[in-house]
């Protein structure tokens, strides 16, 4: 069994979410304090790539990035690089589909932030950025954990702006989703199966690994009792 | 002063404009909730920003509208507590020192923190986290957090509204002997007149936006001197006046007629008794015979709801609050009490 696929899956699910998770909670910090209509629109516009039919976000992806497009082609002159059909293209897709699911739970957490508890840190004299990295962010932690974990295993999972934009190159731009397809098509159904079975155990793992956040989240020191109260 | 407060600030049809001075001790707040009380301290702060005015601590100007100053509460050393006492709930009890430690020299921190653990009793606690103490000890903490970051004014949001009332008294005396301690203004806001009275130097009543009255503890209390006031001080008894030749004047609400001590004032239209205050018998003024409308019995007291028999039509009944041995030494139907003209507050709009 060439295991291919299960390390380019890994990567271009390791890189996306890597992306995006500074994206992501980036997005989610200023949207969060950002007016209401600007919020009502951003929000549709951000989530939109979680309810469209990945074909459709293949299908855009490639009017901007295929080799005859705007930005296809000038990568194309300018660095020789094509976009489309190389193991790397399916982060394009993978991002593009993970980011609501890292922008919304992480939004959910800064929203839930206690505001008082920067207040304070202020008059205490504590700068902006000791405040975001050591207040807000470890409130938050939680939340982003959890939404880190879920874009991961979405990530792993993506197949039809994947297969749109990178296709199936055994060796090559293979990942596990376009494997089963490819071996299911081809008749290897044993094999299909196995990494069906991979696939399965990965994903097992992943969103066990999300309730046990979310636990940890509802019981442990998620919240300040006095917090609490009010 | 070392406090010069003087700000305007609009939120929606809410108004905030108050002007105050403050020096040292301490200086209280007093008003209903949603008066704009905490937002007054979170203005000086530097949280909420002020539609224009100025604020000035020991000669540093932190906010000018006019001169385009607005300090970052970063830089205004202003300690703030909250009501929830805002302690961070992912750091441990020195942690949370050691963060209002950092305007302290790196090399003085921990030492720094161990003297403020040690003055608070938090020693053992110092590895507990915000969620494992009791509502006492986060406050303790949040004092203490507080007063390391070296502030030149300590402001106090409702310090004790988040305690169980056993908690409160013996918390009342700890910050006491912090604010007793503190070289400089301490403002502090509550809508507990008795905490209030036990805790501050001078009273600011503020009602919608405006500070009513300002003065001494005990000035405040005896002469509230706007109706608003005697309410918030406490104050239960109140009419709405008419006046009468002859330094008299019509209490429209109990429908009686009372002589008013001291020269005739126009401004004043309300007049006020305290509950205690209202003296049993016939002491020559202000003397009239009711009927008791209701008895209310409280923990140590009883409240008597008197409705005065020369009163025509439905009238507001006046209360009567005395210890429990006269009025059982009492019990009537129908009593004669007398509101002594000395004690009547003479209130204005």
């Amino acid at each position: 069994m060439d295991l291919y696929p299960l390390y380019n899956s890994l990567r271009i699910a390791g890189i996306s979410t890597l992306i995006i998770f500074f994206v992501g909670i980036g997005a989610a910090y200023y949207i969060a304090r950002a007016p209401r209509w600007i919020k009502g629109v951003l929000d549709v516009v951000l989530t939109l790539p979680l309810v469209l039919p990945p074909t459709v976000v293949g299908y855009l992806l490639l009017r901007v990035l295929g080799p005859r497009r705007v930005l296809g082609a000038w990568f194309f002159s300018a660095f020789g690089l094509r976009l489309t059909m190389t193991w790397w293209s399916a982060i394009f897709a993978t991002t593009v589909v993970i980011f609501p699911l890292m922008y919304r739970t992480a939004r959910g957490a800064f929203e839930a932030f206690d505001e008082t508890l920067a207040w304070s840190a202020k008059t205490l004299g504590l700068s902006d950025t000791y405040i975001f990295w050591r207040v807000r962010i470890p409130y938050c932690r939680p939340g982003i954990l959890a939404g880190t974990v879920l874009a991961f295993a979405r990530a792993l999972g993506e197949y039809g702006a994947t297969s749109m934009i990178a296709g199936y190159t055994p060796g090559r731009t293979a990942t596990i989703s376009t494997t089963v397809y490819q071996l299911w098509r081809t008749n290897d159904d044993a094999l299909a199966f196995k990494w069906v079975l991979v696939n399965m155990a990965i994903s097992f793992v992943v969103l066990l690994a999300v309730n046990m956040l979310e636990q940890k989240n509802r019981n442990g020191k998620g919240k300040n009792a006095a917090t609490r109260r009010h | 002063m070392p406090l010069l407060v003087d700000i305007e600030k609009s939120f929606g049809d809410f108004c905030l404009k108050v002007a105050f001075e403050a020096g040292r001790g301490t200086l209280a707040l007093l008003g209903a909730s949603g008066c704009g009380k905490s937002m007054t301290l979170r203005c000086i702060a530097g949280i909420i920003r002020p539609d224009q005015g100025r604020i000035v601590l020991d000669g540093v100007t932190l906010f000018d509208s006019e001169r385009h100053i607005d300090l970052p509460p970063q830089e205004r050393r202003c300690g703030l507590m909250f009501q929830n006492y805002a302690l961070f709930p992912q750091m441990t009890v020195e942690q949370n020192l050691l963060a209002g430690a950092r305007r302290t020299p790196r090399a003085e921190r921990r030492e720094k923190v161990k003297g403020m653990l040690g003055l608070f009793g938090l020693g053992e606690l110092r590895g507990h986290y915000p969620d494992q103490l009791s509502g006492g000890q986060q406050q303790r903490v949040a004092l203490a957090r507080m007063l390391i970051s070296a502030p030149r004014l300590l402001m106090l949001d409702e310090p004790f509204s988040a305690l169980d009332s056993h908690l409160r008294f013996r918390m009342e005396q700890e910050v006491r002997r912090v604010t007793g301690a503190f070289d400089g203004p301490v403002l502090l806001v509550s809508h507990d007149r008795d905490e209030v009275f036990r805790m501050a130097d001078r009273i600011a009543v503020v009602q919608d936006g405006e500070i009513d009255v300002i003065g001494d503890r005990h000035k405040v209390f005896r002469a509230p001197g706007t109706r608003a006031a005697a309410v918030l001080t406490g104050c239960k008894n109140i009419s709405s006046i008419r006046r009468l030749p002859g330094g008299r004047a019509l209490a429209e609400d109990w429908g009686v007629e009372l002589s008013l001590p001291g020269p005739e004032r126009d401004d004043v239209h309300f007049v006020g008794i305290r509950m205690h205050e209202v003296r049993p018998g016939d002491s020559g003024e202000n003397a009239f015979v009711c009927r008791v409308v209701e008895v209310i019995e409280n923990s140590f007291s009883f409240t008597v709801m008197l409705r005065p028999l020369e009163a025509a039509g439905e009238n507001t009944p006046i209360g009567w609050e005395l210890t429990k041995e006269t009025w059982e030494g009492l019990r009537a139907e129908v009593v004669t009490v007398s509101l002594p003209p000395q004690a009547l507050l003479q209130l204005t709009d």
